[in-house]
């Protein structure tokens, strides 16, 4: 944007480009600052790491300096820090408050609310613990939510298509699928040989059913007119389904598959402190049963992150495949 | 095959590889067919012993005031729903359901959203199994509407009238020797409604398919047409059956269309 010419009254030609520039020295002024509140004043307690935070702020903070001097021109990252550098402010006054509020001041009871460092001290020592956490909560996941998505948009089609399974079916899913998948639980972990498979079914549950609700109705509601044309061109039953009903469908299916993560992330997480005895919801439990409150903390912005990230890539795979479509929603 | 998959001219007699010979229409008749939709009261008659035989590869036109029956004339005939009486036969068979041979140009232009100009347009031969064989019909298709530019766009990157152009090429491209056309230039500008009735005479003497013209402007069916049905009022019967067998291309001002188009006009107004 910076690079737009402005046309002023007189008719001379100014390019504004020094104003993102100094936004984004602001940003690495409060960066630099928020580095010399960690590292200055003495801690209210025994912080293993508060140097390193120090340090770790105040090289983000000459990166940004660096990036406000670079000119944005062509250069993609350079300009994207320039436009989140008012964000970038803000988080650093935020995190400068939870600094003062914690390590600095100790406004907040302290073990119950660790300051920074002590989560930098997590990331750093317990790291490894973390990453295995992240791999089985994943794994858990996929292999759920595929068996869910695949078995929920069948079914979705299936009823939609045919009276017949929409007869014999829907009465079930209108019985069972409200049903949160988590009041299965006790169930499902006497009934299946292992946790894991259990866990797997629990949340094949959660996303199966959003996803076959709204297949169904996406189906339902394709514009009659679309089999009209396809019959007049010779088009047959399998065209019919493959090529017109599911396309028109697929919006929602997305809203569906969208809907069927959210839910499948709630079920994985208690799954995980009940059943499981692996991944980021047991390292959720474990952490607050040692009163290991940085660990919590951290866990909870792996877990943040991660989910963040798998609707990110949701959305992106609908925006490629629906790139037909006008206005979709922006992730 | 590779050579021809691009139609390198549109004169009428450089007719790529891969696009059969000119078809010959079919033939087809209807018999005091009746047709009612179920409505919540009471049945809606919408057509009411229309009994009619067009010659293979004639050019007929349907005039008749709006809601009289005429798209469910063509429906019927497309095959998309059996009468509830009566008999309808192409080249003397009864119908069972739609086909190909078929094509029907819907009064919507009911282009698929999802899929570009040109896959739109590749739907039939898609449907048919034979993409990969007809890919040169295609093109051509898309070109003889004059949307080779565009074979990349989405619909809702067109406008209303070459969205029509796009499904009246998606209707060419099967060959059908019988076209309904259900008002297909309805949307466009009047210029490039004469260009295309021109293109439509151009087409279907290049052809040689049998034609059933919907539409709601006379000069249009005048122009066109070698014979022209005026329908009533809900519900059809027909009203009038007018031979029409100027040579082409015609003339707007020519004395016997102006005549002609009063007429009819007079029998509509009274309709
Ligand atoms: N699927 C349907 N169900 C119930 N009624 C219908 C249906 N389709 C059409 N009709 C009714 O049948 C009548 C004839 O409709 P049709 O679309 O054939 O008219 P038309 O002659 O093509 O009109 P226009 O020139 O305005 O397109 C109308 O009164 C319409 O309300
Ligand atoms: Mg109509």
């Amino acid at each position: 944007m910076s690079d737009i010419a402005l046309v002023r009254a007189d008719g001379a030609v100014r390019r504004p480009a020094f104003l993102p520039a100094l936004a984004s020295v602001a940003a690495a002024a409060a960066w630099i600052g928020l580095s010399a509140l960690v590292a200055l004043p003495p801690d209210l307690g025994d912080f293993g790491f508060t140097r390193e935070l120090a340090i770790g702020f105040a090289g983000f903070g000459a990166l940004l300096l660096a990036a406000g001097f670079l000119h944005p021109g062509e250069a993609g990252l350079v300009r994207r820090i320039q436009g989140w550098s008012p964000w970038l402010v803000v988080l650093a006054g935020l995190l400068g408050l939870w600094e003062l509020a914690t390590a600095k001041r100790a406004w907040l009871p302290m073990p119950f609310f660790p300051p920074p460092q002590a989560i930098l001290e997590v990331f750093v020592e317990d790291y490894a613990r973390l990453a295995d956490s992240v791999w089985h909560s994943l794994r858990l996941l996929a292999g759920g939510y595929a068996l869910g998505a695949l078995a929920g948009f069948t079914l979705g089609v299936a009823i939609g298509w045919s009276r017949n399974v929409g007869y014999w079916v829907h009465p079930v899913l209108r019985f069972v699928g409200p049903l949160p998948a988590t009041a299965w639980l006790p169930l499902a972990f006497f009934v299946f040989p292992s946790s894991g498979a259990a866990s797997t079914f629990l949340v094949a549950l959660a996303t199966g059913f959003p996803v076959t609700v709204l297949t169904w109705s996406g189906i339902a509601g394709v514009n009659k007119a679309y089999y009209d044309v396809a019959r007049t061109l010779g088009a047959r039953e399998g065209f019919l389904i493959l090529k017109v009903a599911i396309p028109a469908a697929l919006p929602h299916v997305f809203v569906g598959l969208f809907m069927g993560l959210g839910s499948s992330f709630a079920v994985l997480v208690v799954a995980e402190m009940l059943g499981v005895k692996a991944g980021l919801g047991w390292y959720l439990q474990w952490a607050q049963g040692w009163a290991a409150y940085a660990n919590m903390y951290a866990a909870l912005a792996v877990m943040a992150l991660a989910c963040s990230g798998l609707i990110t890539l949701l959305f992106r795979v609908r925006d490629r495949l629906l790139s037909w479509q006008k206005g979709l929603v922006q992730w | 095959m590779v050579a021809g998959l691009i139609a390198p001219s549109r004169a009428p007699d450089s007719v790529p590889a891969g696009v059969p010979a000119p078809v010959r229409g079919a033939a087809l008749s209807l018999r005091d067919v009746h047709h009612a939709f179920a409505l919540r009261k009471a049945p809606l008659p919408v057509l009411d012993g229309v009994s009619f035989d067009v010659e293979p590869g004639a050019f007929v036109a349907l005039l008749g005031p709006s809601g009289c029956g005429k798209s469910t004339l063509l429906r019927l005939v497309a095959g998309l729903e059996p009468p509830n009486e009566g008999r309808i036969a192409v080249d003397g068979a009864p119908l069972r359901g739609p086909h190909p041979s078929r094509g029907l140009v819907f009064q919507d232009p009911t282009l698929y959203p999802w899929r570009s100009v040109i896959g739109n347009v590749a739907v039939g031969p898609e449907a048919r199994g034979r993409a990969r064989a007809e890919s040169g019909r295609v093109e051509e298709a898309l070109a003889l509407v004059g949307l080779s530019g565009f074979s990349d766009a989405f619909p809702h990157q067109l406008s209303g009238g070459m969205a029509q152009r796009v499904a009246l090429a998606r209707a060419l491209v099967n060959a059908p020797p019988l076209l309904l056309l259900d008002e297909p230039l309805g949307k466009l500008d009047s210029l490039t409604r004469l260009t295309m009735q021109a293109e439509l005479v151009r087409l279907w003497q290049d052809k040689g398919f049998t034609a059933l013209l919907v539409t709601h402007d006379v000069e249009e069916a005048l122009m066109l047409a070698q014979r022209i049905l005026v329908f009533s009022d809900r519900p059809a019967r027909i009203r009038a059956d007018i031979a029409c067998d100027r040579p082409y291309p015609r003339h707007r001002e020519d004395p016997g269309v102006v005549a002609d188009r009063r007429a009819i006009l007079d029998l509509l107004g009274t309709a």
